[in-house]
């Protein structure tokens, strides 16, 4: 149980897959801007996430090492992780239309979000357990969306300060960014 | 090998089958209406509706958010979206087209420097806005021509651009792309252009371009309906004016033109200046 615990803990906090691995920068910045899609797009992500993870990680441990294709990991993981997104994308369609629109084109690019791929490839190149991997993920999964929910809290009250001209917009988001990036820093004594 | 191409193909056949079963059942209906509409836009994308393209539009209008006929390049298609509503549409409204608010060609405005970098209007209203005296004038340089979807803008012999009567569909979309802000959209109809944006005092105005706006009033003074007014520079009220011209015969400095009717559109007679009583204009004694 500890264990699981501090692989949670560290994946939060230590390496966050964005603020520490600089893993899906795109919808980081992308869907940051409102706090109420933020959550949503947490909340697509971990779902992807953790899923695609366990499909990944049966897909690699039944299919690809016992016919030895590992070196097929990288599009057999991508069709896995494409096919979620699409199915992730068809049910949020039909049961939420606020949060599809919320979320626009950054649903889609889910499939392309190099956290999601970079999760499932870190889970087999640290050989975890079935359930030390789950921990890994969704740990990794609720560090995306701390990141991205801190960061949106920041941006809603950018819109309000007074930003010189030439910095408004992206470049103070961009500088925001880095600033909570050395701040995770911080945590890297935490383990 | 083998196994590598049947575990991939068996990989991707499940996932298809599952996501075609899911399709089905978390099927979401689309409104037709949005489709049939979409259908009838003419598809440019342009953005004069203020809607995000043209498919923004059409879902726009079927929740009942935007007139059926604020597509400016699709004027045909009005009526053809009233039908697929099932509503009627003000047909009274005029198309518009692009007039450029600027006469300084290289004849009639003064040059102050020799500008060689990008061909871009953007870019040279960075340097001093611009290499003519006038600041606020055309930079004919053509970003409008780049923007234009229609390729009703051509820059002509003069280093003006020449809007194509029949082409411009008033998208508006040279109008917010002009660093100098020279181009209005107007309703065809209306043939009396004040062809200067020069804000500054008569005399440098003057001094930069023998056709500048000189303030001088005159037009104001004699317009028979108040349509002009002289502010920084004279501007013509167009629902106002009645094309009467006598802005045009009076302005010194021949600042305003009066253009020749345009086919296809349906110029209101110009008003008789006498049956509104006598405007002092003084045609009447040359």
């Amino acid at each position: 149980m500890q264990d699981i615990m501090i692989i949670i803990i560290g994946a939060i906090l230590v390496n966050n897959i964005v603020l520490s691995q600089f893993l899906g920068i795109c919808p980081f910045l992308g869907v940051s801007k409102k706090l109420s899609s933020a959550i949503g797009m947490g909340a697509a992500v971990t779902f992807v996430m953790v899923l695609s993870s366990l499909i990944t990680w049966l897909v690699q441990r039944f299919i690809l090492e016992p016919l030895s294709i590992g070196y097929l990991q990288t599009i057999a993981f991508i069709l896995v992780i494409a096919s979620l997104v699409q199915f992730v994308e068809m049910v949020i369609r039909k049961t939420s239309p606020d949060l599809y629109r919320a979320l626009g084109v950054y649903l889609p690019l889910i499939t392309t979000n190099c956290a999601v791929l970079g999760v499932a490839i870190i889970n087999i190149q640290k050989s975890f357990s079935l359930g030390s991997m789950l921990a890994n993920s969704l740990g990794n999964a609720i560090g995306f969306t701390l990141a991205l929910i801190l960061f949106a809290g920041i941006r809603e009250r950018l819109e309000e300060a007074d930003i010189p001209k030439s910095l408004a917009g992206i470049p103070i988001a961009l500088i925001t960014a880095a600033l909570m990036s050395i701040s995770f820093l911080g945590f890297t004594g935490l383990l | 090998m083998l196994y590598a191409i049947l575990s991939l193909a068996i990989l991707g056949a499940i996932f298809g089958i599952v996501l075609g079963f899911a399709g089905k059942k978390f099927a979401v209906e689309v409104d037709p209406r949005v489709e049939a509409i979409i259908g009838v836009l003419p598809g440019a994308n342009c953005g004069a509706c203020g809607f995000p393209g043209c498919s923004g539009y059409a879902e726009a209008i079927v929740a009942g958010n935007a007139p059926l006929n604020a597509c400016a390049p699709g004027s045909a298609a009005g009526p053809k979206i009233a039908e697929i509503m099932g509503a009627s549409i003000d047909p009274s409204q005029e198309r518009k087209i692009a007039q450029l608010l600027c006469n300084g060609t290289k004849a009639n405005a003064v040059a102050r420097y020799e500008y060689s970098g990008i061909n871009d209007c953007h870019s040279a209203a960075t340097m001093y806005s611009g290499s003519k005296l006038c600041t606020y004038g055309c930079l004919g340089l053509g970003s409008c021509v780049a923007v234009c979807k229609f390729d009703a803008i051509k820059i002509g012999p003069d280093n003006l651009p020449v809007v194509d009567p029949d082409l411009c569909t008033g998208c508006n979309a040279c109008v917010l792309n002009c660093p100098q802000h020279v181009l209005q959209t107007v309703e065809v109809s209306k043939l009396v252009h004040v062809r200067c944006s020069n804000k500054d005092k008569g005399k440098d105005a003057k001094a930069a371009c023998k056709v500048a706006c000189i303030k001088c009033k005159i037009c104001e003074k004699n317009c028979p309906t108040g349509a002009i007014t002289v502010g920084a520079v004279a501007v013509i009220d167009y629902a106002k004016c009645t094309n009467c011209g006598i802005c045009v015969e009076k302005c010194p400095t021949k600042a305003i033109e009066k253009i020749p009717p345009i086919a296809g559109a349906i110029p209101k007679q110009p008003e008789d200046p006498s049956s509104q009583g006598c405007a002092h204009c003084g045609i009447c004694k040359q």
